[in-house]
């Protein structure tokens, strides 16, 4: 027996792998990911933006929960109301622990009354089981079984149409279908992580290939092309969607208490439902909404001639990456750090530049001037941001139903 | 007496912590001296050319702990130590497939995933809990254990401090230490994980050197130990000292040399001398005497006060509690000589696997089989075995195409009923080798040279009391303050000026050097108080 | 029925006690039992006409003097409701392989005497001995009556009291205390390899240490198990006391004493579910659908199947829930009860052990630590042992009442006997197989032991938990390990009567100090619901 690597290709490889020109991989849960697949990714964010992309999403942690008990199931561990959710719906929610913090978000697909599936950044299998306790409910991890493209950008729906039986233009905003795709089974759902109109494909691993054959010689017309995660990233920063491990850490891998967040802390309020039944944290959460939280989790905007200004007091125009920065900086306000900015970009369709932030309560109000720790030239700088709201980029076609 | 045979400091013992001590000693401008029973120092950290060409190191073989803070200050990597890195430990299964444990995590994912899809994810937990913990009790390896009769105003400090630290646990994680600190490491597994052969290869790391089975109460603490390297960052000291475990001891006694440290081979002391309670040399077993003010042992705790000293100079609960302070050996070393690669047949070809460890652990159950063998004086039939190829990474230890093989062998007890023998050491060889021949086919057609040590060996040539590796069995009784005694655990001893340094102190256990180290700071800090006339 | 303050779940006797000191202090309190007996593990049982069994805890040695003086049963108030106790100063009869017999009194004098023959070495040492042990179990003792000081995220209060008990730990005298502190984690090997040479005697010991835990001697922490013991012993190892009429007698006193107070029993109820309202408990469902409202629950049932059987688990965060189904129970204890026409005569035949065994000492049989750990061996993969660890006691030798007129009862503890057979189940093939090994072994002592029995009865830890709702059949309601006691009993973060769900409490052997018929949880439970109720009113 071989031992194992400790990456292999997602089902899609045999046909991304030789589209990957810039040969620029990335390891995504053990998967290999392509960065870019054309030596830059200019091209692919275009495409989500303006065309229609192809992403593949496979190494998302994928869990069917089925049986009497499902539904109790997800109900005791997201923060939204399950109760609530309709056939066909998806949620977006993030899930917690017993103290109230962030564990790890994803989407929660009600395929049936009693069927779910949830997806996830991080492995939750154990999770669930540890909550399954004195239910009848079958977890089934399917993240190797089934397979997942992300089809996004404005033409993805006139795409897709095209080679399916399912009613794409009447599917709304967060809402999954069974449908055939090129005669291939496979559940659609109207999601994405890039803020624009855009669908998820699910198909068991065994038909990735003729799906990426059959939507890639549909696509030729519409524009359709490859996208990697620079392009994705970039898509996701204007939709001000958070990335684990770089906007939040999970509240299981903390080390330290001051890693983890609350769904409040990271904007996420709206996703919980107190009144619901009882889900894992909702007494710490309950307590926590009794007092306003100490941190928020807001977007920024850069000003570009405070940066410009800072590159040329050294005689420089500005050299600012063309790619989402992951790295953490600190943000100030009267001269003192009030926070820190996790996820920094170009937004090439609002021509400014954008950022993700944990900010202090008391300096988190939309309109607020802060300070950005800019580095130039090996020395620390300063340049100006203010506290917007996300998402900075939110076309009407994103929720739109024709 | 000759002037030359005056000294400011005598080392008795050169394994590392005595080596470690006389040369921080030395470092700080004493006149220091180690005397070796042996022809090599190093005491169980050697490498021996048993047979032409075959480098062992013959009873410790890897560098686990050894404190990065020595590594620094005695600029270790100029003095020749230079470590490999030690990447998988693969547990091999009786029905063919095997466990492994990687140094890339995905691997590792994927690997343990192939068992288990929940415990995939519980080791990572597992990790996380263990990282924090091991942050948590760090301190501990550095600090001289406070003095629980009559604490002074220093003691107090020192608790303030572990408590400061300790304060940053939330409460499930001081749980977890309350947890590690009492229970079985099987136990403590059992609420981790279901895969056997994951649960009893973590639980071996438990087992090493105690006379207990992964179902033990008291084992689950040392699954801490194993995190404990990760802490140090990337700079952890973790793998195989490059030419063998020998070069641990030889790069510290260069060290030592460097600082004018004295260091004589071939010297057996054959007791310390004292005047009106206070120590004033030693004399060697051919009569020499050398003098010098400070005398320090880096023996284990019954050959410091019961060996070297007349228990007439002693408190009586002092002797007591040295007598029964236990330190039952468990464990014997078998050494390979190989005409070609070993073939498991798990995995086999050369590949990286072979680089890293291999653990013979297959089940809970297998291990605490091996233990009622030996626990009623006798030795396992089927033993536990923790095996590393050295050559694989350092080729300089064999021949080109050969290889040397350390197996790390469990249980033996060193009580065994009528007692060792060639025979019975023969015998022992053969359940070793008759076990891994189960794993390795090629292993018995190979083997050129072998090399057996029994606890009794490990006493005799190595001096490690009734073969004990640790100085002293590693329970809760006899760690921190109690180690060895209570009031006596901060590397003092009622004979002034006469110290201990050994792994019989805290933190003791393994090549980790914080107990040289310790001994050597508390000394200089006597020396210096006495300068300034306190006493 | 309505308006009550507090259901106690449970009559055993620390229900029974918690319940006392409940309805004492003004509380309306009904208990609620599913058995038709109060008293739980103090049980007496006419197994046969005429014969009188205790079928559960078979001495009163280590009842908390404190509680039952509280409660009227013995002392100075003691009058209607008072027990009758009886005891004998001859404690352990422990034959050996080679037919000598080892006897221990409660006398140390006397015997050091019994010792000599086996060694004049540990002979001499036995004085020192039992003053050891009389003052680590006073130490102990000290820790048994404090709550559990809190140590993680402390608060100024959690740290006085913990200042608290270091003064009182201080007032034993601090080296006791390190003494104390160096002895818990000890295996009881350990411990008695510092004082005592003589295998018989260290077996006969060692036995102490390993009780109703599924450990061999050889492990961590049957020092301390050994010194549980030795809390309120003054050094004596094991002294018989029992009740007379039977064990049962207890129950019914304690019943009386609630009763007297202003709390019902009511026997013959089993609660089938705790009601939670937004975390809060409300009251119990009974079997049959009737509902009391209470907003104190206190349950003596085990931690486990208070929160995991009674309350829906999704009122309990996961990793609480994951820390209750983490308790080891691992029943290990068998008991085995034989109608005797005739005493029991040992095969030394007369002298000082024969006299000792029908003046009530129990007959251990344990000659040797390797014995004890060759048991647990067997017991570690899953089999009963085939020499089993033994602990009898003539119970009709101190109360012939028990029996028909010149006939015994002798009711033995075997050990080790898992709860659940690796290789099956328990059936009646194998429940007997065990009832043999243990007539086998006591007849090697007890030659005539085979003719003179009439009546056998035997029942594994599976029937324990049947009959007295035992958590797999683990008489302490949970395994008294070392990461079990203190801080960690029930579950490290809860060792102080509380649970996650407001109002409910625990009372019984899982909780703080634990097993073995001290009556301590149900009183020092009582006391916390009674704080509560104070800073509440406050």
């Amino acid at each position: 027996m071989p031992a194992p690597s400790a990456v292999r290709g997602t089902p899609f490889h045999e046909r991304t792998g030789p589209l990957c020109q810039a040969g620029n991989w990335r390891r995504w849960a053990g998967h290999l990911s392509a960065s870019s697949y054309e030596p830059t990714h200019e091209h692919e964010y275009q495409a989500i933006r303006s065309a229609a992309a192809l992403i593949d999403v496979s190494p998302l942690h994928k869990y069917r929960l089925s049986g009497p008990g499902a539904a109790t199931l997800a109900n005791r561990i997201v923060t939204r109301d399950v109760d609530r959710q309709e056939i066909g719906q998806v949620y977006y929610t993030p899930w917690c622990d017993a103290a109230g913090k962030v564990r790890d978000d994803g989407t929660l697909h009600r395929l049936g009354a009693s069927d779910f599936r949830l997806t996830s950044a991080e492995p939750t299998l154990k999770w669930l089981h540890e909550n399954a306790r004195g239910l009848d409910v079958e977890i089934e991890e399917e993240t190797e079984q089934v397979a997942a493209l992300a089809l996004q950008g404005p033409r993805s729906r006139e795409l897709l149409e095209r080679i399916t039986d399912g009613d794409v233009a009447g599917l709304p905003y967060f809402r999954v279908m069974s449908a055939r795709i090129a005669g291939i089974a496979a559940e659609i759902s109207r999601t994405g992580y890039t803020g624009d109109l855009g669908y998820e494909i699910w198909v068991g691993a065994a038909d990735a290939i003729p799906l990426w054959d059959a939507l890639t010689a549909a696509g030729a017309p519409f524009g359709l092309a490859p996208a990697g995660m620079l392009a994705l990233d970039m898509a996701r920063l204007e939709a001000g969607l958070l990335l684990v491990d770089v906007d939040f850490v999970p509240a299981h891998r903390a080390i330290i208490e001051d890693r983890k967040s609350s769904p409040y802390e990271l904007g996420l309020g709206w996703t919980v439902s107190l009144e619901a039944s009882n889900f894992v944290g909702r007494a710490a959460l309950r307590a926590e909404r009794a007092r306003p939280p100490a941190w928020r989790f807001r977007g920024i905007v850069l000003d570009w001639e405070s940066l410009e200004a800072a590159y040329a007091a050294v005689g420089l125009p500005p050299q600012l990456p063309g790619t989402t920065l992951r790295d953490s900086v600190p943000l100030y306000a009267g001269g003192r750090q009030v926070g820190y900015a996790t996820s920094r970009g170009w937004s090439p369709t609002l021509k400014t530049y954008l950022g993700l932030a944990h900010l202090e309560a008391e300096s988190a109000a939309v309109g607020t001037e802060l300070e950005i720790e800019v580095t130039v030239e090996h020395r620390r700088r300063r340049g100006r941001a203010t506290v917007a709201k996300t998402p900075f980029f939110d076309p009407e076609r994103k929720r739109a139903t024709p | 007496m000759s002037a030359t045979n005056a000294y400011d400091a005598i080392i008795v013992g050169g394994g590392h912590n005595g080596l470690i001590n006389a040369a921080y000693l030395a470092r700080a401008g004493l006149r220091t001296v180690v005397l070796e029973r042996r022809h090599l120092v190093g005491g169980a950290a050697v490498t021996e050319e048993i047979f032409p060409g075959f480098k062992y190191s013959v009873a410790s073989y890897v560098v686990s702990l050894l404190r990065p803070e020595i590594i620094r200050d005695l600029r270790l990597a100029r003095h020749g130590l230079e470590i490999l890195p030690l990447e998988s430990t693969i547990t091999p299964l009786p029905n063919g497939d095997y466990l492994g444990r990687w140094a890339d995590h995905d691997q590792t994912r994927r690997d343990l995933y192939r068992h288990s899809p929940k415990d995939a994810e519980a080791y990572d937990d597992f990790a996380t809990l263990m990282y924090r913990l091991a942050w948590a009790v760090k301190p501990l390896l550095g600090i001289v254990p406070p003095d629980p009769l009559s604490p002074g105003l220093r003691d107090l400090k020192t608790l303030l401090m572990l408590g400061r630290h300790a304060r940053g646990l939330d409460e499930q994680q001081f749980h977890a230490l309350f947890k590690l600190g009492t229970m079985s490491a099987a136990d403590y597994l059992d609420e981790w994980f279901e895969s056997d052969p994951l649960k009893a290869t973590m639980s071996a790391s438990g087992i090493i050197g105690t006379f207990l089975g992964p179902r033990s109460p008291g084992t689950a603490y040392v699954l801490l130990h194993h995190y404990m390297g990760e802490i140090d960052g990337v700079f952890r000291a973790w793998g195989f000292a490059r030419g063998g475990n020998g070069m641990v001891s030889e790069s510290i006694a260069s060290s030592a040399r460097s600082h004018g440290a004295e260091i004589r081979t071939g010297a057996t002391v054959e007791r310390v001398l004292t005047a009106n309670g206070r120590a004033t040399g030693v004399v060697l077993d051919d009569g020499e005497e050398l003098t010098a003010k400070t005398v320090v042992s880096g023996v284990d705790p019954k050959r410091t006060f019961l060996g070297l000293l007349d228990p007439e100079e002693l408190p009586e609960d002092l002797v007591e509690a040295i007598r029964r302070f236990r330190i039952r050996g468990s464990s014997g070393k078998v050494n390979l000589s190989l005409s070609e690669a070993p073939e498991f047949s798990c995995l086999p070809g050369e590949g990286p696997h072979l680089r890293g460890a291999f653990s013979i652990s297959p089940s809970t159950d297998y291990l605490e089989r091996a233990y009622d063998d030996a626990k009623y004086g006798g030795f396992s039939r089927r033993p536990y075995m923790d095996i590393v190829i050295p050559s694989m990474i350092d080729p300089g230890m064999a021949p080109p195409g050969r290889h040397v093989m350390s197996i790390f062998v469990q249980y033996a007890a060193f009580d065994i009923e009528g007692g060792w023998d060639d025979a019975k050491r023969e015998a022992f060889g053969d359940a070793v080798v008759d076990t891994l021949s189960e794993y390795v086919p090629n292993l018995r057609d190979s083997i050129l040279h072998r090399q057996v040590l029994t606890p009794l060996d490990m006493q005799e040539q190595l001096g490690l009391t009734e073969g004990n590796i640790f100085h002293g069995e590693l329970t809760p009784q006899q760690l921190f303050f109690f180690r060895p005694s209570p009031a006596w655990a901060d590397y003092r001893t009622p004979v002034r000026g006469f110290y201990q340094c050994g792994s019989g102190t805290h933190p003791g256990g393994g090549v980790c050097g914080a107990s040289g180290r310790l001994a050597a700071l508390e000394i200089l800090r006597d020396l210096r108080r006495r300068r300034r006339g306190r006493p | 029925m309505s308006g009550r303050d507090a259901v106690v779940i449970g009559a055993g006797h620390n229900g029974l006690i918690a319940a006392a000191y409940l309805a004492r202090a003004g509380l309306r309190v009904v208990v609620v039992e599913r058995g038709e007996a109060p008293g739980g593990c103090a049980a007496t049982e006419e197994l046969w006409p005429g014969y009188r069994v205790d079928t559960g805890a078979h001495s009163l040695t280590g009842i908390d003097a404190r509680v039952m003086a509280d409660l009227g049963l013995t002392g100075m108030r003691a009058r209607g409701a008072g027990l009758k106790t009886l005891s004998s100063d001859a404690c352990v009869v422990s034959p050996q392989p080679e037919g000598e017999v080892l006897l221990l009194e409660a006398d140390a004098a006397r015997t050091a005497d019994r010792i000599r023959p086996f060694s004049a070495r540990d002979a001499a040492r036995w004085p020192d001995f039992v003053a050891a042990m009389s003052r680590a179990g006073r130490a102990l003792g000290v820790l048994y009556g404090t709550l559990p000081p809190r140590l993680a995220g402390a608060s100024r209060g959690d740290l006085w009291e913990l200042l608290r008990l270091g003064v009182r730990l201080g007032r034993v005298g601090r080296r006791d205390a390190l003494e104390l502190l160096r002895l818990i984690p000890m295996t009881i090997e350990e411990l008695l390899y510092e004082w005592f040479e003589s295998e018989a005697l260290k077996g006969a010991l060692a036995a102490d240490g390993v009780r109703g835990i599924c450990q061999g001697p050889l492990a961590s922490g049957t020092g301390y198990m050994f010194l549980h013991h030795m809390v309120g012993a003054g050094g004596i190892v094991r002294r018989r006391r029992q009740v007379r009429g039977g064990m049962g007698e207890l129950g019914a006193a304690l019943q009386r004493v609630a009763t007297a107070a202003g709390a019902e029993v009511r026997l013959g109820h089993e609660v089938a579910s705790i009601r939670v309202e937004d975390g809060r408990a409300t009251g119990v469902v009974l079997a049959g659908g009737e509902e009391v409202a209470a907003p104190r629950i206190v349950s003596s049932a085990d931690p486990g199947r208070t929160l995991l059987g009674l309350v829906d688990p999704g009122e309990l965060a996961p990793e609480f829930v994951r820390a209750l189904e983490n308790i080891k129970y691992r029943g290990v204890v068998a008991k085995v009860h034989l109608a005797l026409g005739e005493p029991p005569r040992l095969r030394s035949g007369g002298g000082a052990a024969q006299a000792a065994l029908l003046a009530g000492a129990a007959i251990s049989i344990a000659p040797s630590i390797h014995y004890i750990e060759r048991a647990y061996d067997d017991a570690k993969y899953g089999r009963p042992s085939e020499r089993p660890v033994l602990d009898g006691v003539l119970t009709t030798a101190l109360d012939p009442s028990l029996a028909p007129e010149g006939h015994h009862v002798l009711s033995v503890a075997a050990q080790y006997a898992p709860f659940q057979p690796a290789d099956g189940s328990w059936d009646d093939a194998r429940r007997e197989a065990l009832g043999a090994a243990v007539v086998e072994t006591l007849a090697k002592h007890i030659p005539k032991l085979e003719g003179a029995i009439l009546h056998r009865h035997v029942r594994t830890p599976a029937d324990l938990a049947d009959r007295f709702a035992l958590p797999e059949g683990n008489i302490h309601h949970g395994e008294m390990t070392l990461d079990q006691v203190f801080f960690g009993r029930p579950v490290a973060g809860w060792a102080r009567y509380r649970t996650p769900i407001d109002g409910l409490y625990l009372c019984g052997a899982g909780t703080h100090p634990g097993g073995g018929l001290n009556g301590r949880p149900g009183a020092a439970a009582a006391a916390r619901v009674l704080r509560d109720e104070k800073r509440r009113q406050d």
